[in-house]
């Protein structure tokens, strides 16, 4: 039998952070161990990364049968999606542990806490990731929220107990309605001739229908909607994200919102492949609509961490809006955002929270002429801003033309109207820039410190990697390419012919 | 020759062989009885204690024994035996019952042993025929006396809920609910502190209780008018050939349903639940909380699947309704609830709401796929979840107290988390796996409820089940808020030390509720081997 490496990498977080909180109270040793427990879990995702075959499918697989009465196994495997989600969880685990490390020392909760729970969400989002099984998937898609919820609720601002529970409420929500889905799936593969199974691929056989299939891939796609967030169940994000930490804001909008779009291309349009053809003008509508209104509202906001929250909802829009355009530009692009999006959300709030700890103040009006006192974390912040707005050159650039360029085949009324977030983009990042980093020293800002040792560590891979695969993103879309086309053939579309003038004595 | 005697008496052949699970309890009820009237008082506590968990772990490994050599029943087609002159069935379902309500009953037993909590005497009251705050009362309490008749109260108890879910007819099952009601009833008023409010929880519970009892006698009347005998298989012949008066008929499932919906707290007959489960002494509502839901709905599966399973078309849109509301109650109101233990009796309301709902699918071996799950198979492992996390979150809030005893008002919980970090996460834990939440029993017992429910076509019920399950969702998060994220109100509340005893059930009901959220394939499989009931 082979090594379940899967297993090792998701089991090795969670037993990590058990170990951390048996670790003695106020000292460092709880965050030494969290790091390099985030570190090795890194190591040994980016070995499977080097064993990865990018063109053979799911891989590591492990399949065994978990609850035989519901038809549940324990069945994971990657494919080049799982795959680059993964290393965008395990990248981001140690960045956010470095980043935070005395973020959690005057909480009401111990600093080992803080920690565990962290590590408890790596384990628990690198499942989800790697589930090939529906039940699987949802169990730990709940779970994921019991370890965030404790971060938001025991670690934050002054409203962070509202932030969580309406989190939470939002979250279940959407939960629930998927379970009255993944119940109705049950019934779907009972009725078959293979009997009860929750697999992927079982599934996928599955005859159901059309109004069936409808029903059920509604229940999955208004809870993924809810995760990822989109307009109009966007409101518990800005929310949270304000009274979070910055390093648990990271782990909610870059690692599990990124479930809420995972969700959609492997389960949505894996398993109802016709349901979503059938809804894709309505989604298209939805998410342009999620992109110029998330930047609309960013453009109004005074709160920093808010304002780097509606700008996730319009990236999301992106995601969503090439997700269902149903093209290969529009899905490979999309995949490549979730994972630029992850990074370059992660340094805005991380290189935020920096600046917001240094100043105790979270407004944009408070601030001013902030690249006087402090170059290093004006820099560094000009550069995380900029891939937020898709500067070419910067990561994201290549992702946003992708999907851009595959929604234009699809709609050119929808291409026409997502670019305007673009613009809009320039206007809430150049604007934030300005009013807090330009202009004359104010007196609160005066001394502001620049960044130090541990903060330049902790962002330096994040603007690296934004910039090496701005330059450079094949070695990211060979992965995804191939699982982009298993998809787009399983829904049944293909890329349209492109149009070539024919000339009338041609024939 | 006394031809008359010879024609109407045949002396009842009883299989002890196969019923002795029961006869041990009622036995060793009845020697509980006479070691109060013999033994000297300082020996009482350990004799009764010895004498109770012996009897439920004898009684158990008899069902074991019982249940490994089960005859088959109608030419192979299901397994078991109707015993005692066509009064008692003694098949899987009233096997797989008995053994998860002595389990859950031995667990019961010892918090109702817990003695360090009120410095080194049980939680019930002294001398119960003292007034409340008279001379007598104080004069009790400063000797230390104890009432130790509650341990064979407790025995009478469980044996009725054993006969209850198993008996074969309706006058038995009758006598079944007296007998498992009237120990209740007692047990309930005998709280040591505030026992007004007990008092008062033992009345109505007593009122309310023997009202219903009424209905379901007035119920197996109409039905013997219908049907012309109360054994079950008669009733379901006769059902299917609707040989009689169908208003008797419909009149009769009514007012037998309205019996047995009162005992699992269903809505709109679940007004008793909060007062009672408040009232009562917590020991005795935990054990009632979970021990009664499954005598109960073994009970009301037994009457509508085997003695109506005919009529289903003409119950099936009445418990639609009844499934409904039930869930719509209970979650809403529970919103409302400042007092803890308040608050999870409306949770339970609840559940026996989902609980319904899975009952709605008539899903049963014969007309569900060869690996598909049964709607018998998901009630019995839900009631089996909900009866540990029941026991043992009723367990905690034993444990958190001020001066004047358990303290159950919401408010006082707050900073819980930091006082007792161990004790608020098992609780949050608890709460965690009412609410349905993914690797606890909560949620596996809410998708086999809800799958069954889905399979029978009700498919909309399981909507609005869902919905209410995110309703409920909040006030057990309210829960959590209140111990962890908020600060406590002046002294805060102090988090007693139990003895073994407390902390045994406590660990069992946590470690089962996460074992049936992990690893539920087990305790499935048994509900599925316990197969269908027999007629």
């Amino acid at each position: 039998m082979s090594v379940p490496w899967l297993t090792i990498l998701g089991a090795a977080p969670l037993l990590g952070a058990v170990l951390v909180m048996l670790l003695p109270r106020r000292s460092e040793l709880p965050k030494q161990a969290a790091f390099a427990i985030s570190l090795a879990v890194l190591g040994l995702s980016i070995a499977l990364a080097v064993e990865y075959d990018v063109d053979g499918g799911f891989q590591f697989v492990e399949n065994y049968s978990w609850i035989e009465a519901f038809g549940a196994h324990y069945a994971v495997g990657l494919d080049g999606l799982g795959l680059a989600l993964v290393l965008l969880t395990t990248i981001l685990t140690p960045v956010v542990i470095l980043a935070s490390w005395n973020d959690a020392d005057d909480g009401r909760w111990s600093t080992n806490s803080f920690f565990a729970w962290m590590l408890g969400l790596e384990g628990l989002a690198i499942g989800v990731f790697a589930a090939t099984d529906v039940f699987l998937f949802y169990v730990l898609f709940e779970a994921t929220l019991i370890p965030i919820y404790f971060l938001i609720g025991g670690f934050g601002g002054a409203r962070r107990s509202y932030a969580s529970v309406k989190f939470l409420l939002f979250s279940l929500f959407g939960g629930l309605l998927m379970l009255a889905s993944v119940v109705g799936l049950y019934v779907v593969s009972a009725d078959s001739a293979s009997g009860p199974s929750y697999l992927l691929e079982d599934l996928m056989a599955a005859d159901m229908s059309q109004n069936t299939e409808r029903l059920l891939f509604l229940g999955f796609f208004i809870a993924f909607a809810i995760k990822a967030p989109m307009w109009p169940v966007h409101t518990w994000l800005p929310d949270a994200a304000s009274e979070a930490t910055p390093g648990t804001s990271v782990l909610l909008v870059s690692v599990l919102d990124k479930i809420g779009t995972f969700g959609m291309m492997r389960f949505c349009l894996g398993i109802f492949p016709e349901a979503s053809q059938w809804a894709t003008p309505v989604v298209i509508a939805l998410a342009v609509f999620s992109v110029l209104y998330g930047a609309v509202l960013a453009i109004g906001q005074n709160d920093i961490r808010r304002l780097i929250a509606y700008t996730s909802v319009s990236h999301f829009g992106f995601i969503v809006l090439g997700i269902f355009v149903m093209n290969s530009q529009g899905q490979a692009g999309a995949a490549l955002y979730m994972f630029n999006h992850g990074l370059s959300t992660a340094a805005l709030f991380l290189i935020t929270g920096f600046l917001i700890t240094r100043r105790g103040s979270k407004m944009i009006s408070d601030f001013g002429g902030v690249e006087k006192s402090a170059p290093v974390l004006a820099g560094v912040f000009l550069v995380a801003g900029l891939s937020s707005l898709s500067l070419p050159g910067l990561s994201p650039f290549v992702s946003e033309f992708l999907v851009l360029a595959g929604t234009f085949t699809e709609s050119i009324t929808a291409a026409v109207i997502a670019t305007l977030g673009i613009v809009l983009a320039a206007l809430y990042i150049l604007l934030m820039y300005q009013r807090t980093m330009t202009g004359p020293v104010r007196e609160s800002t005066r001394n502001l410190p620049d960044l130090g040792g541990r903060e330049i560590a902790a962002v330096a891979p994040l603007l690296a990697l934004i910039v090496g695969l701005g330059f450079y993103p094949k070695p990211a879309l060979d992965i995804i390419n191939p699982t982009v086309d298993t998809l787009l053939e399983r829904v049944g579309a293909r890329d349209p012919e492109p149009t070539v003038a024919v000339r009338e004595e041609a024939k | 020759m006394n031809t008359l005697a010879e024609a109407t008496f045949d002396s009842p052949e009883i299989a002890y062989g196969r019923l002795y699970p029961l006869l041990i309890i009622f036995g060793v009820a009845i020697v509980g009885v006479l070691v109060e009237a013999f033994l000297p008082r300082r020996q009482r506590y350990t004799a009764q204690l010895v004498l109770s968990l012996g009897g439920l772990v004898a009684s158990l490994v008899g069902v074991v024994l019982v249940a490994r050599d089960l005859p088959s029943h109608n030419d192979g087609a299901s397994l078991g035996s109707i015993e005692a002159m066509g009064a008692i069935a003694v098949d899987g379902p009233s096997l797989f019952i008995w053994g998860a309500l002595l389990v859950l009953s031995f667990i019961s037993v010892l918090l109702f042993a817990e003695r360090q909590l009120e410095g080194g005497v049980t939680a019930f009251a002294g001398q119960a025929a003292a007034l409340p705050g008279t001379e007598a009362e104080r004069q009790a309490s400063s000797q230390g006396v104890e009432h130790t008749e509650v341990f064979p109260l407790m025995m009478f108890a469980i044996g009725g809920m054993m006969l209850f879910p198993a008996s074969n007819d309706l006058l038995t099952m009758f006598v079944a609910l007296e007998v498992l009601s009237l120990p209740l009833y007692l047990l309930c008023g005998l709280a040591r502190r505030r026992r007004l409010i007990s008092q008062e929880a033992a009345l109505k519970y007593f009122l309310l209780g023997a009202f219903s009892s009424a209905f379901f006698l007035y119920g197996t009347a109409l039905i013997y008018g219908f049907a012309g005998s109360v054994q079950l298989a008669d009733i379901s012949a006769a059902v299917s050939a609707r040989v009689g008066s169908s208003t008797l008929l419909l009149t009769g499932m009514g007012l037998l349903a309205v019996g047995l919906l009162f005992k699992v707290g269903a809505a709109p007959f679940h007004a008793w639940t909060p007062d009672v489960y408040q009232g009562a002494p917590t020991a005795v509502t935990a054990f009632m909380s979970a021990c009664t839901k499954i005598a109960a709905f073994g009970a009301l599966l037994r009457v509508f699947y085997v003695g109506l399973g005919s009529a289903r078309w003409d119950w099936q849109p009445m418990m639609w309704a009844i499934a409904g509301l039930t869930m719509a109650i209970g979650s809403v109101i529970a919103i409302t609830q400042t007092d803890i233990k308040r608050m999870l009796a409306y949770s339970s309301i609840a559940h026996a709401g989902f609980i319904i709902t899975g009952l709605v699918g008539v899903q049963q071996g014969v007309n569900a796929a060869e690996a598909e799950i049964t709607s018998l198979q998901s009630i019995l492992f839900y009631l089996v979840a909900y009866g540990f996390a029941s026991i043992g979150a009723f367990a905690v809030v034993t444990l958190v107290r001020d001066a004047g005893g358990e303290t159950t008002h919401l408010s006082r919980w707050a900073g819980l988390g930091r006082e007792a970090p161990i004790v608020a996460g098992v609780f949050a834990f608890f709460l965690l796996a009412f609410a349905g939440i993914p690797l606890t029993s909560g949620f596996t017992g809410k998708w086999a409820v809800f799958t069954s429910a889905w399979s029978g076509g009700a498919w909309p019920l399981v909507l609005l089940a869902v919905l209410m399950s995110v309703v409920a969702a909040f006030f057990y998060v309210r829960v959590i808020v209140i111990m962890f994220f908020s600060d406590p109100v002046g002294d805060g509340p102090t988090v007693a030390v139990p003895s073994i005893l407390t902390t045994v059930t406590i660990t069992v009901g946590a470690t089962m509720t996460l074992v049936l959220g992990v690893m539920p394939q087990p305790v499935l499989d048994l509900a599925r081997q316990a197969g269908e009931f027999i007629r």
